[in-house]
């Protein structure tokens, strides 16, 4: 496969034939009356991976989640831990522990007591607790708080407890439910980092659920796209991206333009289709593709180059008018309305501190792109 | 909110309050009378106080009452507790709607109606009216009102909480006493003291249910008071007035001052 993105990677189990998964889902499926939440699921998860299941509110991903920690159980299918059966285990007997959405943190204990609770349910001896919770606490830079309340702390340093109290078991599993949904952005930002160097330097397999796609590609090795109960997609960030294999991801992922379109000419290299508005659109694909097919082609703003003059070589060009206008600071935003009134979405970096063009309201201007900046999707 | 003073407004509390304590008010005064005559004040005297200590009769009905209030408001409190706990978790149960109804009833029920069916149902199991049968009716009547207390605050729990107690290790039932109970325990509490004091002043359940050598407090008084009333039953009530408020109004700030440092904690966990 070609390599896609800017970033490789040189952990990658899931590309291994010969790797053994540490968790195992197996045509899992959860229904909650007649609501089915998640729908015959499977996927392996490698030890120190961090794995992200990505969707929006109501995917199921929580579900999935709830069925690792068991405080769901499976109506049908199995997951297994290290080869282990966990279905009928209670979520007390599980080597893996979790971080809250809410934090959950115990009120009427301070930060210390919050973090050594799990050990204390093990029964380990006072001193041993004490020193592991002090060496939890400088992890997360949290040492001066050990004698707070929760409600004494900012949202910021509940998070950081939180997840203290999640590591302080040494769990081979550590689940993430939204860990960042309740943090500005700023601190999001940080955190992210934060997290992955943490995964990394503990070496420990954390799955982490969020809606939030930035904070997915930032973190994960993996991201699952879950829809309707369902994966759409398993695969990289930069494959997620750049790969998409449907209209689903390549939309749900980034901003994205379609086009819809009839393909005229088609062999290993290159594909052709021609578009309603009118224009033809040239790609690499990869593999030939039956004449008169209906394909579509993803093109992601960035791609898409904007000037005022066509463009030498023709192809892959439309022409069209500025409509809106958005200036970000590191990049700008253009919607340029085709004559056909679809409008194009394009983002251009903004490189030096003036504009090598400068553009403005109901310019007429050219896009265009390279005939590998395109993704092909079937309908 | 208006926060003027009319003319309309102060009548109108002034007629309310006194509506509802110049006979309490009357009461305290004049178990302070030094004559016999409960109506003619005569000076100031602790008299009847004293009086009242040397009362065997009282005294032995003061401490069947507090042993009856004591037994039955803890009864009342696990038993309240269990049945809020049930019916804010297990949202969906045949029958929970037959149930929550079935627990709240006895909040609107005449107390008539229920002192008389526990009646016939200890007749009916051959059980000797004593302290205990007492004991049981009231653990009846004032579970319902614990429930009520302790469910208003088990529906502002976070349940993920208890869940992250389960998570770290603790069986469900140690999760819910180590996490869950601390928590929730200042409406615990109020709902402890609310049943004591139910349970205190309670006279119409108490007859039914009570036998020989069980008589409670409002039982002797009211007795008493058939054969005319004197200055010591007056200063028995008032004894009973201090320690009812007492305990409800320790109740009352127990719950707002918890309820406050939970109001205070959310906005700091906004604002966080």
């Amino acid at each position: 496969m070609r390599s896609l993105g800017n970033i490789r990677r040189s952990f990658a189990p899931w590309s291994d034939a010969n790797a053994k998964a540490m968790i195992s889902i197996r045509n899992v499926t959860k229904r909650f009356g007649d609501f089915t939440a998640v729908d015959n699921l499977s996927l392996d998860i490698y030890e120190r991976e961090f794995f992200a299941l990505l969707g929006a509110s109501g995917c199921g991903k929580s579900t999935l989640l709830r069925m690792l920690a068991g405080f769901e159980t499976p109506n049908e299918g199995a997951i297994l831990l290290d080869g282990v059966d966990l279905t009928g285990v209670p979520p007390y007997r599980r080597p893996l522990n979790m971080m809250f959405q809410s934090y959950a943190l115990f009120p009427h204990m301070t930060v210390a007591d919050n973090v050594g609770f799990g050990l204390k349910q093990e029964k380990m001896a006072k001193p041993a607790i004490a020193e592991r919770v002090a060496q939890m606490l400088k992890l997360v830079k949290m040492s001066e708080f050990a004698g707070r309340k929760p409600h004494q702390l900012s949202g910021g340093q509940r998070q950081r407890v939180a997840l203290a109290r999640a590591l302080a078991k040494q769990p081979k599993v550590l689940l993430l439910d939204e860990p960042l949904g309740a943090l500005d952005k700023k601190l999001r930002e940080e955190t992210q980092f934060e997290l992955t160097d943490l995964q990394y330097d503990l070496g420990l397999t954390f799955v982490v659920v969020t809606h939030d796609q930035e904070e997915a590609m930032t973190m994960a090795d993996r991201i699952a796209v879950m829809d309707a109960g369902q994966i759409r997609q398993v695969a990289t960030p930069a494959e997620v991206y750049e790969a998409p294999n449907s209209r689903f991801v390549a939309d749900f992922i980034g901003s994205i333009n379609l086009f819809d379109g009839e393909v005229t000419r088609s062999d290993a290299a290159l594909t052709e289709l021609q578009s309603p508005e009118g224009f033809a659109l040239r790609m690499v694909d990869g593999q030939s593709r039956g004449i008169g097919s209906d394909l579509t082609l993803g093109l992601r703003p960035e791609k898409i180059a904007v000037t005022h003059t066509k463009p030498n070589s023709g192809v892959n060009a439309v022409e069209g008018e500025v409509w809106d206008l958005a200036y970000l600071g590191d990049m700008s935003i253009f919607h340029v309305k085709l004559d056909s009134g679809k409008i194009i979405k394009a983002s251009v970096v903004n490189a030096s501190r003036s504009g090598s063009e400068v553009f403005t309201y109901h310019d007429r201007v050219w896009l265009s792109f390279a005939e590998d900046a395109g993704v092909v999707l079937e309908r | 909110m208006n926060r003027h003073w009319s003319g309309f407004n102060i009548v109108s509390v002034v007629v309310g309050f006194a509506f509802l304590y110049i006979p309490i008010l009357l009461l305290i005064i004049y178990s302070f009378n030094e004559s016999r005559l409960v109506t003619v004040w005569a000076g100031f005297s602790t008299r009847w106080y004293g009086e009242m200590l040397r009362n065997q009769a009282l005294l032995d009905a003061a401490w069947v009452t507090l042993r009856v209030a004591l037994v039955s408001a803890t009864a009342a409190t696990l038993l309240g507790t269990l049945a809020a706990v049930v019916l804010v978790r297990v949202t969906r149960f045949r029958g929970r709607l037959l149930f929550s109804g079935m627990v709240f009833a006895p909040l609107v029920m005449p107390e008539v109606i229920t002192g008389l069916s526990l009646l016939l149902l200890f007749i009916a199991m051959n059980l000797d009216r004593t302290i205990f049968t007492v004991m049981l009716a009231h653990t009846t009547f004032s579970m319902c009102f614990v429930a009520v207390v302790v469910q208003s605050r088990l529906v502002t729990f976070d349940r993920s909480l208890e869940e992250a107690a389960q998570d770290l290790g603790c069986t469900p039932l140690k999760a819910f006493l180590t996490v869950t109970l601390p928590v929730i325990a200042p409406a615990v509490i109020a709902g402890w003291m609310l049943a004591f004091t139910l349970s205190l002043d309670d006279l119409v359940i108490a007859s039914f249910t009570s036998g020989s050598g069980a008589t409670t407090l409002p039982m002797r008084i009211y007795s008493q008071v058939r054969l005319g009333v004197t200055p010591e039953i007056n200063a028995v009530c008032t004894v009973l007035i201090a320690l009812v408020t007492t305990a409800v109004i320790i109740a009352s700030v127990i719950n707002k001052r918890s309820m406050v440092q939970r109001e205070r904690a959310e906005q700091l966990a906004r604002a966080g």
